[in-house]
């Protein structure tokens, strides 16, 4: 050390790269290289694969399936049906949502594409060609796509092995096809508030199905090794630890001799959430050969069978003072969940945060009722870069806005600036039953409006349609508008578990004797940069630098446990719990500092990197010093070593929010759209890495692209899936997505540790409805109330012609 | 279904590989080759995350038979860096946040190396247009253009130093 000036606070600040910082990833050197561990990358000696046989029909009867040619395949080890797991009580398995699913057809079929035997051989060349060697007997039945027709009473029944169960997971059942009823706030005074009201906009809202569609699909490598009675089970699982809870309690291991890995996950945004049944046939296929196997979904499989998202039909009634002061909201909602119900909500949430639906505005009556329903179609109902139904409840309420803007022909934007809860109403209790813990809606929405100059859009909109009325032009010009409010980082186990397991998440942290460290934790990452991130809050907490702390997550042998990550839950639950095992450390640091320094534990206090001795900072130890002294000194009533776990259960969600502008071009004669400009401003709380967040915002609002511009699941009237392949099933490239401005507010939480509120899925719950909201504000002036998503050119085309422009 | 000998050239070596007609290249690489970068994610040539280069050209390696590229000369992801000497693209796509999950990565970023050979100065346009063969679920492409169109100002300022 030659140089001996110190560094500024200012410096060692920085040297940290703590929260704050646009920290480049650590991920990313292994993953630009080509040297990421993803599921399909692991091979383990002796490894066999599985690959399922499925069903062509939506809805038909199994008479018999004929294995024996199959069999006689080369490579061909074993065919797996419901015959074979009916006596280990694994030929169906529970759901997370308190259902139960088909592991292999039992007797029948409910979707088409679902899983009817598992073929396990040498390799997957030869599994292919058992599966084709599978003769299954099938006997058509009724098919029911529709959930208004499925509710109807002389309805085919769906589920015979529910016969007579007139209670369910969620309360009673009151037909054959019906799953839950679900209803939150007051229904009386609701419906008086409407039948009384100056206004009422009366709407329904569909929210298509649609999938999370991750560019990795699901899979899974199970390891049964029978001499030590010890499962590896490696999978794309969002939630490693509850995977190996729920792999115990069906197959009877005890959960110490089960280890779940989630390696590198390429995506997930709620498909990897839930248990499959790939997941199911590969263990009991490695129980049964005594190998290794691996069940690699292809990209049909995962469009047509794993985990669905939305699918909500909203029917709305919203109620105003004729100067736009709203004063109610009702919503009935009938979810299509499939043939099985998969939902991955919390258990006490059947609609998952459906109830949401109030949005960012001051509603003081509101009612919301949803029905669960069964059809032929894949089960699921998974949130999709959403916490549990955010995305549907702000698609609902910012139509439900727009609409009411129609009615009381009013500007949308002046609207939502009387209607908004005010920054001292927070914490505000909803009318639905939520405490937002803070918001300050109008700053953002000023911001938002200002930055893209709306007034002025709001002329050129205008001249526009003179424009096209006098024939100058075919393209009209949308303003789509949206601010929303989600609920996120589920969440407090006194109301949220999956399964009975509480949502709580947790960190563990060990210093090592050089001033490094390793933290590990309950969630996984899949792309949203927690080896990083996690590391900033702990530079800033601990005092070492980002550098010098390595985050683990993914491996319950090693990690704590936890909920896993989804719903936007990772920051506000395991960032909580890494900033409060970082105190549980640093308040032990502060009393082996205070033995190195000599005085007393009050005497000393943090600043950024060391303990200083208050009013003398020239004495002090570094965090570095200090963790040495943890491991080679006897401190009399301290114990040796330098670690803290920390489970963390949130008192409360978190509310992210945000104010996005869509300016979009539409041309009246093709359908086809031009996204000018996309301004998108979220308010998470404190930033962690800003580098991240626009990352993740960008990516979230080119999903919600997709969603509202074309992408969609799509079934025939006989329960054909129209849409298992990326040719059908619309991923935007880099030549259709545009560019997107983001900018943000900082309004802290005032219960997490940090003040943060969680960021990854806003973009998808703000963008889904600002895209939709642009495109039917351009036909506003024309007369366009409601159009179903996706608008995709097809659709939009049809709005035009429906209205009469093209002649 | 008999397995045939086939020798092709990948990241520079010649390699001998026993494999049946139907075999992908796909799975060559992966499953002989333990060439891992390439992933798997459609299987019908959408979504690039397989691609390689071949004689020059990116090729989805999903839906060609390696029996197709007998005697060719094959670049992967892992023959375009290393940990000791990172590509520049590799670089930027770090530099400029170009990645998330890391799952479409190799397969960009193969793409992306072949595009600056065909157009080393593209515009924005351009390299929109160029990588369209290329789907990313996680970054929304912002990041992925502008680390590609950082990658060729470096390589194009490093090509004039040298000259």
């Amino acid at each position: 050390m030659n140089d001996l000036t110190p560094p500024s606070r200012e410096e060692r600040v920085a040297s940290l790269k703590g929260m704050g910082s646009s920290r480049k990833r650590v991920e990313d050197a292994r993953f630009t290289q080509g040297k990421g561990n993803y599921v399909d990358d692991i091979k383990l000696p002796g490894m066999l694969f599985g690959d399922f046989v499925r069903s062509p029909y939506a809805h038909a009867k199994v008479t018999n399936i004929d294995t024996e040619a199959a069999m006689a395949v080369p490579g061909v080890l074993a065919v797996l049906t419901a015959k074979d797991l009916e006596p280990l009580g694994l030929h169906w398995m529970p759901t997370l949502a308190g259902d139960k699913q088909m592991v292999l057809a039992d007797g029948k079929v409910l979707f088409q594409g679902q899983e009817v035997a598992y073929v396990v051989g040498t390799d997957r060349y030869a599994v292919a060609d058992g599966c084709e060697a599978v003769v299954v007997d099938y006997e058509e039945l009724p098919v029911v796509v529709d959930p208004f027709k499925a509710l109807e009473d002389d309805a085919p029944v769906l589920r015979e092995d529910l016969a007579g169960q007139t209670e369910g997971a969620h309360g009673p059942r009151r037909h054959h096809n019906h799953i839950f009823t679900w209803e939150a706030g007051e229904k009386d005074a609701t419906e008086a508030v409407i039948a009384g009201a100056d206004v009422v906009a009366e709407e329904m809202v569909y929210y298509h199905r649609t999938h999370p569609c991750p560019l990795e699909p699901c899979g899974c490598v199970a390891s049964m090794d029978k001499v030590n009675g010890k499962l590896t089970l490696y999978g794309t699982f969002q939630a490693p630890h509850a995977i190996r809870t729920v792999v115990s309690l069906i197959s009877g291991i005890e959960e110490h001799n089960i280890r779940v890995v989630s390696p590198d996950i390429g995506g997930g945004f709620g498909n990897k959430v839930g248990a499959y049944p790939g997941y199911v046939c590969s263990v009991v296929a490695s129980i049964v050969t005594g190998k290794p196997v691996k069940w690699i979904e292809d990209r049909m499989d995962n469009l047509m069978t794993t985990a669905f998202a939305r699918d909500y039909w909203m029917k709305g009634k919203i109620a105003a003072t004729k100067e736009g002061k709203i004063t109610g909201l009702w919503c009935h909602t009938t979810a299509d969940h499939g043939g099985f119900d998969a939902c991955a909500d919390p258990t006490k949430f059947p609609a998952g945060f459906m109830n949401i639906c109030t949005g960012s505005y001051d509603i003081p009556t509101a009612y919301l009722a949803v029905d669960g329903v069964y059809t032929n179609k894949a089960p699921g109902g998974v949130a999709y870069r959403c916490s549990f139904r955010v995305t549907e409840a702000a698609y609902f309420i910012e139509r439900m806005i727009e609409i009411l803007a129609i009615e009381l022909d009013m500007d949308a934007a002046e609207l939502r600036r009387i209607n908004f809860i005010k920054k001292d109403q927070f914490p505000y209790q909803s009318a639905l039953g939520w405490e937002y813990d803070s918001g300050d809606y109008h700053t953002a929405w000023d911001k938002a409006l200002n930055a893209v100059g709306y007034a002025d859009l709001r002329k050129e909109q205008a001249q526009r349609v003179e424009d096209f009325k006098a024939g100058k032009t075919r393209k009209l010009m949308g303003i789509g508008l949206t601010h929303f409010t989600e609920i996120v980082g589920a969440g407090p186990v006194k109301n949220c578990d999956i399964l009975g397991l509480g949502m709580f998440d947790s960190c563990e942290i060990r210093i090592h004797p050089t001033g490094s460290a390793i933290a590990r934790l309950g969630t996984i990452s899949q792309g949203q940069g927690h080896a990083t991130t996690f590391a900033q809050i702990l530079a800033s907490e601990i005092g070492l630098p980002a550098d010098s702390i390595t985050v683990e997550e993914g491996d319950t042998d090693t990690a704590p446990y936890g909920l896993g990550t989804y719903g936007s839950r990772s920051t506000p639950v395991a960032g909580a719990a890494t900033a409060m095992a970082g105190r549980k450390i640093r308040a032990k640091a502060q009393m082996i500092a205070a033995y190195l320094l000599e005085v007393h534990d009050d005497d000393v206090e943090f600043d950024v990197d060391r303990f200083v001795v208050k009013g003398a900072p020239e004495r002090f130890k570094t965090m570095k010093e200090i963790a040495f002294a943890a491991y080679n000194q006897a401190i009399p009533g301290i114990e040796p070593g330098l670690e803290a776990v920390s489970y963390y259960d949130p008192p409360n969600m978190t509310y992210p929010f945000g104010a996005y502008i869509c300016v979009m071009d539409i041309d009246v004669d093709t359908g086809t759209h031009e996204i000018r400009q996309f301004y998108a401003l979220d308010d998470c709380g404190t930033r962690i890495n800003p580098m991240i967040i626009e990352g993740q915002v960008h990516g979230g609002l080119t999903e919600a692209l997709a969603i509202a511009m074309g992408q969609e699941i799509a079934y025939d009237e006989m329960g054909n899936c129209k849409t298992g392949t990326l040719m059908d099933f619309f991923l935007p490239t880099a030549w259709e997505t545009p560019n997107y401005i983001t900018d943000h507010t900082t309004t802290p939480s005032p219960h997490h540790p940090i003040g943060a509120k969680g960021v990854g899925e806003s973009p998808n719950v703000g963008g889904v409805p600002c895209f939709s909201n642009a495109v039917h504000d351009a036909f506003r002036a024309f007369g366009l109330r409601q159009s179903h998503m996706p608008h995709d050119h097809w659709r939009i085309w049809k709005i035009a012609n429906g209205l009469g422009l093209h002649g | 279904m008999g397995k045939q000998h086939y020798q092709i050239t990948v990241n520079g070596e010649t390699k001998d590989i026993l494999a049946e007609p139907r075999e992908l290249l796909i799975h060559t690489l992966r499953e002989q080759l333990d060439l891992t970068g390439p992933h798997i994610g459609c299987e019908t040539s959408h979504c690039g995350a397989c691609t390689v280069d071949i004689d020059g050209k990116s090729v989805k390696s999903c839906t060609v038979f390696t029996a197709q590229v007998a005697g060719k000369d094959i670049t992967t992801i892992e023959g375009l860096g290393s940990p000791d000497g990172m590509h520049v693209l590799q670089e930027k796509f770090r530099e400029h946040h170009g990645l998330q999950c890391g799952y479409c990565t190799p397969g960009m970023i193969t793409r992306a190396h072949r595009l600056l050979q065909e157009n080393p100065d593209p515009t924005e346009e351009e390299v929109r247009f160029g990588m369209a063969g290329n789907l990313c679920r996680c970054t929304g492409y912002q990041n992925i253009v502008k680390s590609i169109l950082a990658a060729a100002t470096e390589m194009n300022a490093a090509k004039e130093a040298a000259e």
